[in-house]
């Protein structure tokens, strides 16, 4: 488990280190909490020439909750997303997952910022993010600019980032109704499927819903059939809950691995992203 | 034992201290001045010709030593090129296996070229630089395939199958021809790969000028290894020292002779400086042996009643491209222990053992022994099902009488001692099975599927008698009384996590009257240790520990001899009472050990004639092996919608014999129980028809995690053995081999409601929604 060599700065600051990538070029890449890239470099599945360590950038490691407006720092560690009472009030579904992710080490090196330009089909931020509408901002060559969670996730291990771009801060609005459950791959405990919900209640009944999942196909996706099935279902009847959810998976096609098929993943989607719901819908009880 | 107040006692482990907080050497820890570093250069192929090796690239590489081909070695002076199998089998094909491949490889991950230099970085980055040519051939990775060949993993020989071995007792024609009931089925005992923490690890170190090679190794059996590196580099054996440090895990993975422990001594007696290579966990993966690997093909015939009348058995052993030490011996191991606890008089069996391309299968926790537990504890259920009967009840029906031990089985064994049923009866008390069978009654109409799971073990260990070893049974153990009254103990056995440093130091306190902190244990080292055979098939203390306790009873003879003379008595009048020497019916004289070493010591004050100092050496040959046993129940609900098992309850009693440290007992049991629970839900090691591991790394490859794992509740009985003067059985892998059939059964109990009979492990979730989804692929109804 030993890396080919390569060379280690320090970007001082966002621009340092937008200024450091165009340096270096494609050879060079963004470390943060280095527990993606890290385990790639010592498989030599990644080799890259010169590591830009962004993770001493000042401000980039901030959860701000401002109204309803929540916005973290892409430097913020998994732990202390989990450990966030503010995430917890405003947006469960991510600090679920946060919770769900990885173990202790994991979560106290690695940052949301890495984890979602990873772009790893079974990784949980995604799923949750997509739910949760979240905004990307992006440093790059030309300037600061924003992109929805919708474009962002684009496919296996590819995002809307270039490779000159540095994500800065992600951003979405408070959720008080929403989850994330996941079904945990018993070896690496990444997702073999991640389901969030994110809903906006009538009482008992749902107004809208939002629902994306994680770990089945190439990127994560949201079940656009199911949220339209799922608006004006009565939360406290769990088989109108499951009815709605079938066919989660309908518009991926499914990965299969010695783990599960590709048949079992979309049959799960179904199962995990009522049970999303389901945790979501009682999350506004208990609130009310 | 006279005297009790450590033996018996809950003592802390005294080697944890030292491991929890960091201090511990192992192998990887030795720094040796002028290091060199290896890396290994492996096949890509499952199966090719080698039609060239450059090591040229890699040699221009600024920071290399040295790079050497299977060729080079091939054609190295003194070097036997081809590695050891121990076995007593008289028809065995035993194809070469050498250091490094030089004309054809067989596995994914087979060394063909080595590369040695300044750096680990340094080695690692030139042996990528290293240019083989392969020209690449058919593969085989299935043994039924394998068994019917071509493909050859092996062309010359002509054939995969590398032995059969029959066995054939009572009338098994008859038992089918009256049977009421025959059942038939093919159960798989999936590949393991047994992932120690401490991957292979090794440094070697050649002086030139004492002509002395010392390998530091993470090894279970240093005078084992020592004896066949010998062999292998053509150097007198008391010119080479192994060591084995600290050993962080071996599962019986690291009792073996592997040729990169070769391949490092003799690269540091070309280059007389140390060499070190410690591997990566994706060679751990594809390189260190691994365990199971069998398909078992059962016929059981059995009356309306449950009882089991016969078995037909085929056992067919994947022994994967080569033999290492043990590969041979394992699937026959299987066989010897097919009938479990029970009374089944006829027996139609044949052991095959088949070569594939695929890495080596050899002894990995329970070696042999699960397999036979896991497919006759399935088979009893599988009875109790067809019959509609208690599968308690077949138990009990078929267990072999506590009155008749010992008991000669059909297959030659004989059983030392055992009461099967005092031990299920404990247990069924202990998780009340009558109210759980109500719970599970209850549950099922609310489309819960809660499954209870018992297994009733027997297994065998305590290796063993020297006339079943491939290379002596017996064991040793030195005692050194010294001169200021600690004592320090050598033996012969390697423990790497079984704890005797504390257990055999709670029992030379004992006997020889001294407080704990001043026994040392010493193993592990040749030069320091008498020989030993080392520790595996949980025969440490059952045979190392018995021949301790013979050096006790050595040294406690002489220090009596000693005290006799000095009060002037007659050494029949003495004893050793509560670990001091004293006179019998008079309790107020009295002479510690260390004051009886210490008149050893100064030599002036003997009998005449006794020669002074005050230690011994003994070694106890067995009799025979030690049979442990004990019931495992397992309850698990499987989630109907996901399939996903949760583990809800689990009990073990075991029954080894008396306990010296039930804490380390406990201990052994648990990680056992880890470790067998996971071959039955999480493990598996795939290769690809192309003979590709896919599960190669920890992301795949589920290991258990502590939070997937239920609370253990444990218990045991105490039967004791009359085949070592401790009385005590091994307990290092009954947790492994009682616990993954317990937890199959109790999984397929649950199932019962679908009509499943079988699935094969390991039951992941998918297999057992399908199953509950009506799937007929993979399930047996
Ligand atoms: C044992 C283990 C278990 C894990 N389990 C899970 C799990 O269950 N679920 C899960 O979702 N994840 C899991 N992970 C992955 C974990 O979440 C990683 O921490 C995360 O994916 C990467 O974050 P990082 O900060 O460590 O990024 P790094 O490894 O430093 O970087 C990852 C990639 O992102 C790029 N990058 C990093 N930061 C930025 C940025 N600000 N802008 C642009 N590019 C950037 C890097 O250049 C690199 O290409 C696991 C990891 C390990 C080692």
């Amino acid at each position: 488990m030993i890396p080919v060599a390569f060379d280690y700065v320090r970007a001082t600051s966002v621009d340092d280190a937008v200024r450091l990538l165009r340096e270096h070029g494609d050879d060079a890449k963004l470390l943060a909490g280095g527990h993606s890239l890290i385990p790639m470099m010592k498989l030599r599945l990644a080799t890259p020439a010169t590591l830009i360590d962004i993770s001493g950038i000042p401000q980039l490691n901030t959860v701000a909750v401002n109204g309803g407006r929540i916005t973290i720092g892409a430097l913020t560690t998994h732990a202390a997303l989990a450990a966030s009472d503010a995430l917890r009030a405003s947006a469960p579904v991510l600090w679920d997952a946060a919770n769900q992710l990885g173990d202790p080490q994991v979560r106290n090196r690695g940052t949301i910022g890495g984890a979602s330009a990873h772009g790893d089909p079974a990784a949980d931020y995604p799923a949750a993010l997509l739910a949760l509408d979240a905004t990307f901002t992006i440093a790059g060559a030309g300037g600061e600019r924003q992109i929805g969670a919708g474009d962002f996730f684009r496919g296996m291990f590819e995002t809307a980032l270039a490779s000159t771009d540095v994500l800065t801060a992600i951003a979405f609005d408070a959720a008080p109704a929403s989850a994330y459950v996941k079904f945990h791959h018993p070896a690496s405990h990444y997702a073999v499927v991640g389901a969030a919900a994110v809903l906006t209640m009538n009482g008992g009944t749902i107004g809208a819903a939002r629902i994306a999942l994680s770990g089945i196909g190439d990127a994560a996706f949201r079940a656009g059939s199911v949220e339209s099935a799922l608006t004006q279902v009565d939360t406290a009847d769990s088989a109108a809950v499951r009815a709605a959810c079938a066919g989660a998976a309908a518009g991926s096609e499914a990965r299969s691995d010695t783990f599960a098929s590709g048949a079992y993943r979309a049959a799960m989607a179904d199962v995990f992203a009522a049970r999303a719901v389901a945790l979501a819908a009682g999350r506004t009880k208990t609130r009310r | 034992m006279a005297f009790t107040a450590m033996v018996g006692a809950r003592i802390r482990r005294r080697e944890d201290p030292r491991l929890i907080t960091g201090r511990a050497t192992y192998t990887d820890d030795v720094r040796l001045v002028g290091t060199v570093y290896a890396a290994f250069v492996r096949s890509p192929y499952a199966h090719a010709k080698i039609r060239s090796v450059d090591l040229g690239p890699a040699l221009a590489h600024p920071a290399v030593v040295a790079a050497y081909s299977g060729h080079d070695l091939h054609h190295a002076h003194g070097l036997k090129t081809s590695l050891p199998v121990a076995h007593k089998m008289p028809d065995l094909l035993t194809p070469p296996h050498y250091l490094l491949a030089f004309d054809e490889v067989r596995v994914v991950g087979e060394a063909v070229a080595i590369v040695i230099a300044k750096t680990q970085y340094a080695a690692r980055d030139a042996a990528e630089l290293v240019e083989v040519a392969y020209d690449e051939l058919p593969v085989v990775v299935d043994p039924l395939l394998a068994m019917v060949g071509p493909p050859y993993v092996h062309e010359s020989l002509g054939t995969n199958v590398a032995f059969r071995m029959p066995l054939r007792a009572g009338d098994p024609d008859r038992a089918f021809a009256e049977a009421d009931e025959i059942i038939k089925q093919r159960i798989v005992n999936q590949r393991l790969a047994p992932v120690p923490i401490e991957p292979r690890s090794m440094i070697s170190s050649w002086d030139e000028g004492m002509q002395q090679l010392t390998l530091y190794s993470a090894t279970q059996i240093p005078h084992l290894l020592r004896t066949q590196l010998s062999i292998v580099l053509g150097l007198p054996e008391n010119h080479i020292r192994t060591i084995a440090p600290e050993v962080g895990g071996g599962f019986g993975a690291k009792l073996n002779v592997y040729a990169e422990e070769a391949v490092i001594g003799w690269a540091s007696m070309q280059l007389e400086r140390p060499v070190k290579y410690v591997e990566t966990r994706s060679e751990c993966f594809q390189a260190m042996i691994h365990g199971r690997d069998q398909v078992d093909d059962l016929e059981i015939a059995c009356t309306k009643d449950g009882t089991i009348t016969g078995l037909r058995l085929r056992i067919v052993g994947n022994l994967g491209a080569y033999h290492q030490l043990l590969t041979p011996v394992v699937p026959t191991l299987t066989l010897l222990m097919a009938l479990g606890c029970y009374r089944i008089a006829n027996l139609d069996a044949e052991v095959v053992g088949v070569f594939t391309n695929t890495m080596s299968t050899d002894a990995y926790r329970g070696a042999g022994r699960p397999e036979a537990t896991f497919f006759i504890e399935r088979a009893i259920d599988m009875v109790a099902q067809r019959l509609g009967l208690d599968p308690v009840e077949v138990r009990r029906k078929n267990f072999i009488a506590s009155t008749s031990f010992p008991h000669t089985m059909p297959t030659g064994l004989t059983y030392d001692s055992g009461d099967y049923e005092t031990t299920m009866d404990k247990a069924l008390k202990i998780v009340d099975y009558a109210g759980l069978r109500a719970r599970q009654a209850a549950l099922r109409k609310e489309g819960r599927y809660l499954g209870i799971g018992l297994s009733t073990y027997v297994e065998v260990c305590g290796m063993g008698p020297s006339a079943a070893m491939a290379a002596g049974g017996w064991d040793s153990a030195t005692i050194r009384i010294e001169p200021t009254g600690s004592i320090t103990v050598l033996t012969g056995i390697s423990p790497h996590g079984q704890g005797q440093e504390t257990t055999f130091a709670q029992i030379v306190a004992d006997e020889l009257g001294v407080p704990i902190d001043h026994v040392s244990i010493i193993h592990g080292d040749t030069d320091k240790v008498q020989y030993g055979i080392g520790t595996f098939g949980s025969r440490g203390t059952a045979v190392g520990g018995a021949a301790l306790k013979l050096a006790i009873e050595t040294i406690q003879a002489k220090a009596i001899t000693i005290a006799a003379h000095q009060w002037e008595a007659n050494p029949d009048d003495l004893e050793y009472r509560e670990g001091k020497i004293g006179v019998k019916g008079d309790p107020s004289k009295s002479m510690t050990t260390a004051e009886a070493g210490f008149l050893a010591f100064m030599g002036d004050h003997l009998p005449p004639g006794l020669e002074p100092g005050l230690d011994a050496t003994r070694r106890f040959e067995p009799p025979n092996f030690v049979f442990p046993f004990g019931t495992h129940v397992c309850v698990v609900e499987v989630d109907a919608r996901t399939g996903e098992v949760k583990v809800e309850k689990y009990l073990a009693v075991d029954d080894c014999g008396p306990l010296i440290n039930p804490m380390i007992v406990e201990g052994q049991v648990h990680g056992g129980i880890a470790q067998g629970m996971a071959q039955a839900l999480f493990e598996e090691v795939v290769y690809d028809e192309r003979g590709q591991l896919i599960t190669g790394t920890l992301m795949d490859y589920a290991i258990p995690h502590a939070e997937q794992l239920p609370h253990f509740q444990l218990d045991h009985t105490v039967t004791p053995t009359t085949v070592n003067p401790l009385g005590i059985k091994g307990v290092g892998e009954a947790g492994t081999i009682g616990s993954t059939p317990a937890v199959v059964n109790a999984v397929i109990d649950a199932l019962a409601p679908f009509g499943v009979v079988h699935i094969d492990m390991p039951l992941r979730p998918e297999k057992l929604w399908s199953a509950m989804h009506g799937a007929s692929n993979g399930v047996t109804r």
